[in-house]
């Protein structure tokens, strides 16, 4: 604002004192070219102190971000999962670790039935969600189900079959 | 009304007028003074918590400030309720509003936790639940619920908005549309650019430098499904990159929060169908 102004200011008073100088072709290019530049000036100096509105904090959970976030989280958990184990066994021999099938079965086995249940319900249950919810995403990048009555009804349905599932997993399979 | 009761009255065609507005007028109003008490119904006070923020002490901390008001005496709308904050209890609340109607977006905030235009946006009258006011999520804020919508245009600005025809229309006057071809342009056209959307995009408070937005991509759509535009390859070629279209991972806030009930989800997926296919 300050620069902005003294600019503005020092141009007039050129202008004042030598009217040969205030052509204005010089005097408009001249101006235009220095508020431009002293206006993103102000605007990245105001930005410096203006704050960051609230936003996950205070935004109400609905049915369109909320499973968006899980989607990813279950991804994550699964795909990282998958890759921290798989580099486990590879590594296994070198450290003396117990990680083929056999033992594994075995160590699982030996649980009690609850914790049994419990351990596969929380891998099922990423598993499934991510799955179902993926197809609701395969629906959408035909162009389909776009109505919010539609993404509220899938994903209500995403949820109840996901959960069915994963306990169905978790028991019986 | 009354001047020109007076100017009738001065020249003298009907002297009665002059005795009689004056009369009924006292008597009106009398009448209006002794049934007030008796009818004065129960307040009905809601609680608004409304975030402020004042540039001009930049150290000072945003903070959420109470008002209360009676909904007995205020309009219907959030609108509504702001500007009879404003009138009446604290003149240095500031937002943006002007055409009250939802045409202009300029009253775009988050209430209750949704982003929604406040002239659309009727106050709830359960007055147990408090209602909260912010600015739109993951903005700049210049003053209180005043967000800075400077990047916003500029990338709205990126996608040049207008129409791209260099070959002379055939008729030698105007380019002509199908009915079809015109209709593929509802729920496009209607965009008031309120920002609403973008601004309930997770992806788009995480990139909103790079990533044009929901409502940008709408508008681009709009441009893209156009018949008569001759660039769409340029536009599409604009597209293509990791950035400016495909960090929309289908969250769909944006379909859900439009206060003019437009699908940008919907315009966006309609684009990568045409990228990809």
């Amino acid at each position: 604002m300050l620069a902005q102004r003294a600019t503005q200011q020092s141009l007039r008073r050129l202008a004042a004192s030598n009217p040969s100088m205030a052509s204005q072709m010089v005097f408009k290019s001249l101006a235009v070219g220095s508020s431009m530049q002293t206006r993103y000036e102000i605007l990245v100096a105001q930005r410096k102190n203006r704050p960051t509105s609230p936003h996950l904090t205070i935004y109400k959970p609905q049915m369109t971000w909320i499973p968006s976030a899980l989607n990813r989280v279950t991804g994550s958990v699964l795909s990282g999962g998958f890759y921290v184990f798989g580099a486990a066994y590879l590594v296994s021999p070198l450290f003396g670790w117990h990680l083929d099938s056999a033992s594994m079965a075995a160590a699982f086995g030996s649980l009690p039935v609850a914790a049994k249940v419990a351990a596969k319900f929380a891998v099922a249950l990423p598993f499934t969600f991510h799955s179902f919810n993926g197809l609701r995403h395969l629906s959408w990048d035909l162009g389909k189900t776009f109505s919010n009555q539609a993404v509220i009804r899938t994903g209500y349905v995403m949820l109840g079959v996901s959960t069915v599932s994963a306990f169905w997993l978790a028991l019986f399979a | 009304m009354a001047a020109r009761l007076t100017t009738r009255a001065f020249t003298g065609l009907r002297p009665s007028l002059r005795m009689q507005a004056p009369l009924s007028l006292g008597l009106r109003s009398m009448a209006s003074v002794a049934s007030t008490p008796s009818e004065e119904p129960q307040p009905k006070t809601k609680i608004f918590h409304i975030y402020r923020w004042n540039p001009d002490e930049p150290a000072s901390k945003p903070r959420m400030q109470t008002y209360t008001l009676d909904l007995n005496k205020t309009g219907p709308m959030m609108l509504d309720a702001l500007i009879r904050i404003k009138n009446e209890v604290d003149p240095t609340l500031t937002f943006r509003r002007s055409c009250r109607e939802g045409i202009c977006g300029s009253c775009a905030m988050n209430i209750d936790g949704v982003n929604t235009l406040a002239c659309l946006c009727r106050i709830p009258t359960d007055t147990t639940k408090e209602t909260k006011i912010y600015p739109l999520p993951h903005t700049y804020v210049v003053k209180d619920i005043v967000p800075d919508l400077t990047q916003f245009y500029k990338q709205y600005k990126s996608i040049k908005p207008y129409l791209q025809h260099s070959t002379p229309a055939p008729n030698g006057k105007e380019y002509l549309q199908s009915k079809e071809e015109r209709k593929k342009l509802d729920g496009l056209y209607e965009c008031i650019l309120c920002a609403c959307c973008s601004t309930s995009c997770p992806s788009y408070w995480w990139n909103s430098e790079e990533y044009l937005g929901p409502a940008v991509l709408l508008q681009s759509y709009r441009w893209l499904a156009d018949s008569r535009d001759e660039k769409k390859e340029e536009r599409k070629a604009a597209l293509d990159n990791s950035m400016s279209l495909y960090r929309c991972h289908t969250i769909l806030n944006c379909s859900r929060t439009c206060p003019k009930g437009l699908n940008p989800g919907l315009a966006i997926a309609e684009i990568k169908k045409e990228m990809a296919f």
